[in-house]
């Protein structure tokens, strides 16, 4: 065993270190890096300069355009890039739909979907959750009806991130009604320009536009667009929820909060003195940054334990996301009263007005509000805790 | 990067595990913490055919020319055993100290003595106004000729009264607190004027406390540099301390590992206990502060061998926080999920409990290493 980086992972290192230097748009890193509103096209260009570097997906077996990189490689790839403030490769298609495809797809829809996925050209959605199924997702009432060589969908998806963008999205949808819940299940691509879809906001705490209530009014999707075999959407999404727990810990990126909220800290004064000296701060900001040096250890042993992600997977999202969330609290907390000022117009890129107190004042609370979501999407932290009990357990 | 164990640690890992579980039994155990000595010269002497006492030590010591990898190998199946032989005081901190601080002729004169299960150390550091802080050293040692004479109080020495030879630190210049002025001394347990009370600790071990009147040491007996040992103590420190953090994950992987069963077969309510969700939930927050323990007991193991002295200190002290609050966390949760056997002291699992209290409270606890942390930084 030895944890220390090998010369040739120092040294890959290096190589996207100074990629990402000299690559990553200093306007992009700058949103990210202050909490400032993202647009679609920030998330895009920085895909785009990705893909010109062959490194957009580094999830992806060589022949479709992946990287071939080690997990070790992975990660510290995503560790530099989430420390540098580039914005998240959004997931929807590169980490979540597109091994679906890989695995379980037509010649065809390898063919089309893969390369457009790849140079960014479409925006995915994901057409998952339902007003009625979050946590008991299997019972999704979203219904597919097969007529010709379409399918006519009718129904509603929620917490559709980023919908309002997205060119494309992967749906699960009900083919079957006479069978048990979860083999009535169907994995479908679904044109997000096709008639009879609306996109409805849904405003967050942070009073911001992230997620959408997607609808579905006898919408015709060409069959050619059904991933596998009709009613085993069920094992694909299975097999896609795994996928998406090992990005999910976001190690690099709290690594960056850790930094802000140190920066922060070091700024803020109690007493007379800096609030990063205060023995009662100081100990809450450690205990979260143990947990992070923790959980980054903890992340590369899954990763190199298997090829495949398995349910100790959901130990990442647990605790990816409970560190995550206690750094939002900590900046909070950090600002003081400074928390209470609240102004959304302040995080727009181009803002210019006069603001009112330190510089993280205008989004601390907010981000704060904004990443309860997190423990609660991609899973419940509950539901990973079932897994695992079940899974790993076996209680 | 790798997470892999070579061919010899694998069987060195297996072979220890494989003697605990055939001579190391809750009943055997309980028995040997019954004796006079606290420990057995049995299962020591066999520690010593296995070649467990010198893992660490080069091979010109007697030794395998190990590294902390090794001895965190050792230290989890002791504590997955929770085997109350004296293999942390005289292996990994006497033994530690003579290694690191010793001169070649000192090395000489105790290493392979250790290894062969000749002979115990004791590392006489605390005092009774230290706590936690090695440098807060008020034992005196007064220069004498070419030798020296030390007195003092030296606290909770761990298995101090079964030591055949005792590390002790003194002061021979500066204040109590002073970082500089502090000097290790080789001394003989027998010597005159070394007053020894033993005692029992809650985790089934024992310690000491010894008082130190007007004892004379030689030149010889100095370890390490004059005035100037706080370094090297800290190293070797960190690396008991590393030991400490690999024993305490294989104490929370058998108290796990016992909880969970206990869950599966005891029923109430027409089923086992374990299909409650409140309960499983409870379970999986063990297991996720087992695998976050495990993953720093491997970086404190690594990094401890770190020559960035920075580095080092961050790494160790951020494996005992870690330890510290998740070894009290699934304490308490498997007492708990154990319901009324739980607090019964016929059950192994108070007694995995008890000596994960104890690791907290061994070279610093939580709130210590928070400030070393900090400041390290």
């Amino acid at each position: 065993m030895d944890l220390n980086y090998t010369k040739e992972e120092q040294a890959f290192r290096e190589e996207v270190h100074s990629f990402v230097r000299d690559n990553l748009p200093k306007d992009i890193a700058e949103k990210v890096l202050h909490h400032k509103r993202l647009v679609k096209d920030d998330w895009v260009r920085w895909q785009k300069i990705l893909y010109k570097k062959g490194w957009v997906a580094p999830n992806w077996p060589k022949e479709y355009g992946g990287c071939a990189w080690t997990p070790i490689q992975q990660h510290i790839f995503e560790d530099e890039c989430g420390y540098a403030g580039a914005p998240r490769v959004m997931p929807f298609g590169l980490v979540m739909v597109a091994p679906v495809i890989q695995n379980f797809g037509s010649k065809w829809q390898k063919e089309y979907f893969l390369p457009r996925i790849l140079s960014s050209e479409d925006w995915w959605a994901q057409g998952y959750s339902e007003p009625g199924s979050g946590s008991d997702l299997a019972s999704l009432k979203c219904k597919a009806v097969r007529e010709g060589d379409h399918y006519i969908v009718n129904g509603q998806k929620t917490w559709t991130t980023l919908g309002q963008h997205a060119d494309m999205i992967f749906c699960l949808v009900r083919t079957d009604s006479t069978v048990k819940k979860q083999e009535g299940i169907s994995f479908l691509l679904i044109d997000m320009h096709s008639p009879g879809i609306t996109v409805r906001p849904i405003i967050t705490l942070d009073e911001e536009h992230e997620v959408n209530e997607t609808f579905f009014d006898n919408v015709k999707v060409p069959a050619q667009n059904l991933v596998g075999e009709e009613g085993k959407g069920w094992t694909y999404a299975k097999f896609l929820l795994g996928h998406e727990r090992t990005g999910i810990a976001r190690v690099g990126e709290s690594k960056r909060e850790l930094e802000q909220l140190k920066k922060v800290a070091a700024k803020q004064l109690r007493n007379g003195k800096p609030l990063a000296e205060d023995p009662r701060f100081r100990d809450r900001i450690t205990m979260v940054e143990v947990e992070l040096m923790a959980l980054e250890i903890t992340l590369l042993r899954v990763l190199s334990s298997r090829s495949k992600p398995g349910p100790e997977a959901s130990i990442l999202k647990i605790k990816g996301t409970d560190i995550q969330q206690a750094l939002t609290e900590l900046t909070m907390d950090a600002m003081g009263p400074y928390a209470l000022p609240f102004r959304p117009e302040a995080r727009a890129a181009d803002w210019h007005g006069e603001p009112v107190g330190p510089e993280y004042a205008g989004s601390a609370a907010a981000v704060y509000f904004n990443y309860r979501k997190t423990s609660i999407y991609g899973g419940s932290n509950e539901i990973q805790r079932n897994i695992i009990s079940q899974m790993v357990l076996g209680l | 990067m790798d997470f892999i164990f070579s061919d010899e640690q694998q069987q060195l890992r297996d072979s220890l595990q494989r003697y605990i579980g055939k001579e190391y039994g809750f009943e055997a155990r309980t028995a040997i913490m019954g004796s006079k000595s606290g420990y057995s010269d049995k299962v020591w002497a066999q520690f010593a055919d296995m070649g467990l006492l010198g893992v660490a030590y080069a091979e010109a010591h007697g030794g395998f020319g190990g590294t902390a990898v090794d001895t965190m190998l050792v230290m989890t199946e002791l504590g997955r055993g929770i085997v109350i032989e004296p293999y942390f005081s005289t292996v990994v901190l006497g033994g530690g100290l003579v290694d690191l601080a010793g001169s070649e002729a000192q090395k000489q004169a105790v290493l392979p003595k250790v290894v062969e299960g000749k002979l115990l150390l004791a590392a006489a550091l605390g005092e009774p106004n230290s706590r936690h802080e090695l440098n807060c050293v008020e034992t005196s040692a007064k220069r004498d000729g070419a030798g020296f004479v030390l007195n003092g109080h030296k606290a909770v020495v761990l298995h101090g009264a079964s030591a055949n030879q005792l590390i002790v630190s003194a002061r021979t210049a500066g204040s109590a607190r002073e970082a500089k002025g502090i000097s290790l001394f080789l001394v003989d347990a027998n010597s005159a004027g070394v007053q020894v009370q033993g005692y029992r600790t809650i985790d089934g071990m024992r310690a000491a406390e010894i008082k130190l009147v007007n004892v004379k040491v030689g030149a010889d007996s100095v370890l390490g540099p004059v005035d100037a040992a706080l370094p090297v103590l800290e190293r070797a420190a960190d690396f008991a301390v590393s030991a400490l953090c690999a024993e305490a994950v294989g104490a929370m992987e058998a108290l796990n590992a016992a909880t969970f069963e206990y869950l599966k077969t005891r029923q109430q309510f027409g089923r086992p206990i374990g299909s409650f969700q409140a309960l499983q939930h409870r379970a999986v927050d063990m297991m996720i502060h087992c695998e976050q323990s495990r993953s720093m007991a491997y970086l404190a193991s690594v990094k401890v061998q770190s020559q960035d002295a920075n580095e080092r200190k961050r790494t160790v002290s951020a494996a005992k926080i870690q330890i510290g609050r998740s070894g009290r966390a699934i304490s308490q949760e498997a007492i708990q999920l154990h319901g009324g056997m739980g607090v019964s002291n016929e059950l192994a699992a108070g007694h995995y409990a008890k000596r994960l209290a104890m690791i907290n409270v061994t070279l610093g606890d939580v709130d210590h290493h928070c400030e070393r942390f900090a400041s390290a930084a």
